[in-house]
């Protein structure tokens, strides 16, 4: 069964230059490995794909039970040179939570 | 053991100062530290001065102090801004003309050396011109005749030399964020520059204190709705020990929130590498901090390890990029997508009859898409309403302003039932930038103290 991600995490977005820098967290353990597991640098980076996101990097902070993932190009020239609405990238922690991912285990029994 | 507090101020140039008075009144704190400056303020700042050479600091500086100065000098609060921008002396001067004005007795030393705009040639000169700050990227000769500022991230080293010259107020141009905070802690609670853990600690207080409210509930990604009084929020308020170990808080009575998942995203926000957090005073891994909320609004924060800096500084340049004419308009139900669609498609043509030289033309639908873009899927019902956005992107300032003006039209000459157009928006101009690498050997931080004591 497929969910999408903001079943099970929240996220904040900033920028840097051309990048996009986002955190990823999770409520418990048990969701944080979970994902640890399903939320890939090459999902992230097929995910973002429209935007032209070129590279994506991803580190794990299990005291945070957080990922910190890092999207190359997601921002072309800059937030004073982009033309987009959301030139600071402040909405697309928000757009990766639309990202679907497995259901973890169980995960059908807790809707019953 | 001794600790000291030290509180939030404006997150950037534009933020509120009104929280900070809870922070003076009732947070205990010895210390208000405050950001005014992204790379887009550099900018705006950058125009400022080309009007007048005694401009170039932000503006919300006089303003902000004249009102928190009454509560913050007999409690023995001092300030650290960076409001200087790229002005530092001019803002100082200003401040003191502002202070004897009311009679108030201050110190107020400047932090200057940060600017590299006049130097470059002299630094060429010696071979030690900034490097682009990624491998392969584009050399500084590629936009330098164009260059309206260039300045070096400073660290906290002059403005802990400022607080011990006996500064009340300390102001900044560009130093690194977390440095505004380091400053004070190293000041109060003599740490060794080399004490890399320590430093690690301190830089990030300042990292989670830097971005005022959104260390105490704004901004908040987790369930926010039931985060308690955000109109009356507080800022946060570290408590630091001579150890490093803080705790972070805000003041009592204020709204807001402060907890493990408050704090936990504001110390992941935009610091890239988590193992390798730069700063110009230590690197830091944030691997290793724990978050211990203690119930309250009080957050115990260690475990941050500290290594060297990178030998070099980070330099941020910004140069004009040409200018960018906006177009919004809204549209009813129904239809109301086709209707925006159309509009835009007329607007295109338009532009095109009148041959302006547009670059770049970015179309956006507020209601649909202006925010997520393309990963927006379609709505599931016919939307009430829809905005056009329209970017339209030219070397020109004219073209660009000659594109806006074909807007007003769309009312009567457009698809039907347009309403929320909110006047003609003028021209704004668009700014590069370049990040770059500069030896520590290149800057030379000065600090230059005056006062008023009349």
């Amino acid at each position: 069964m497929k969910i999408r991600l903001v079943e099970l995490a929240t996220a904040r977005s900033g920028d840097k230059g051309e990048k996009i820098d986002l955190g990823v967290f999770a409520s418990s353990e048990l969701t944080f490995a979970w994902i640890v597991q399903e939320v890939t640098t090459e999902r992230v980076q097929t995910h973002f794909q429209p935007l032209g996101v070129t590279r994506v990097e991803r580190w794990e902070l299990p005291k945070l039970r957080a990922l910190k993932l890092v999207l190359h190009g997601a921002l072309p020239g800059g937030a004073a040179r982009t033309l987009r609405g959301d030139n600071l990238g402040k909405t697309l922690g928000s757009a990766l939570l639309r990202m679907e991912i497995d259901a973890p285990p169980g995960w059908e029994e807790r809707l019953d | 053991m001794k600790t000291v507090r030290i509180g939030a101020g404006p997150g950037f140039y534009g933020d509120s100062w009104a929280p900070v008075r809870a922070t003076i009144e009732r947070g205990e704190v010895r210390y208000v530290c405050s950001d005014h400056l992204s790379e887009l303020t550099l900018a705006i700042l950058a125009k400022d001065r080309a009007k007048d050479p005694q401009a170039g600091y932000t503006r919300d500086l006089v303003p902000m102090l004249a009102e928190l100065l009454p509560l913050a000098l007999p409690r023995g609060v001092r300030f650290v801004l960076n409001a200087g921008g790229l002005n530092p002396l001019a803002a100082r001067d200003a401040l003191l003309a502002a202070l004897a004005r009311v009679g108030a007795r201050a110190r107020v030393v400047a932090v200057t050396g940060d600017a590299l705009l006049d130097r470059l040639a002299e630094l060429e000169a010696a071979g030690l011109a900034p490097t682009p700050f990624e491998p392969g990227g584009a050399p500084l000769s590629q936009v330098r005749e164009r260059l309206i500022f260039a300045n070096a991230y400073l660290g906290a080293r002059p403005i802990a030399d400022a607080l011990a010259l006996g500064a009340d107020i300390v102001i900044t141009g560009r130093v690194a964020d977390a440095a505004l905070f380091l400053g004070p802690l190293v000041h109060e609670l003599g740490w060794a520059w080399d004490d890399w853990d320590r430093l690690a600690q301190g830089a990030v207080v300042g990292h989670l204190l830097e971005c005022s409210a959104q260390a105490a509930g704004g901004n908040f990604a987790g369930d926010w709705q039931a985060v308690p009084d955000l109109a009356h929020g507080g800022f946060p308020i570290a408590e630091v020990g001579e150890d490093g170990a803080a705790i972070v808080t805000k003041a009592p009575g204020t709204g807001g929130r402060v907890s493990f998942e408050t704090l936990r995203e504001q110390l992941l926000y935009e610091v890239h590498d988590p193992h390798a957090y730069h700063t110009p005073d230590v690197t830091v891994d944030l691997g290793g901090v724990t978050l211990d909320d203690l119930g309250g609004d009080r957050v115990r924060v260690t475990g941050a390890r500290g290594a060297p800096p990178p030998e070099r500084l980070k330099v941020v340049a910004g140069y004009p990029d040409g200018w960018v004419g906006t177009a919004l308009m809204g549209y009813a139900w129904p239809d109301a997508e086709a209707k925006a669609r159309a509009a835009a498609a007329m607007l295109r043509t338009r532009a095109t009859d009148a041959r302006l030289a547009i670059d770049e033309w970015h179309e956006e639908y507020l209601g649909l898409d202006s925010l997520h873009g393309p990963l927006a899927p379609r709505p599931a019902a016919e939307p009430n309403e829809v905005y056009l956005r329209v970017a339209a992107r030219s070397a020109e300032r004219r073209a660009a302003e000659a594109f806006t003006r074909l807007v007003p039209p769309l009312a009567l000459a457009g698809p039907p039932g347009a309403g929320g157009y909110g006047g003609l928006m003028p021209a704004r101009e668009l700014l590069g930038f370049w990040t770059g690498l500069v030896s520590r050997a290149a800057v030379a931080p000065r600090i230059e103290a005056a006062e008023v004591t009349a």
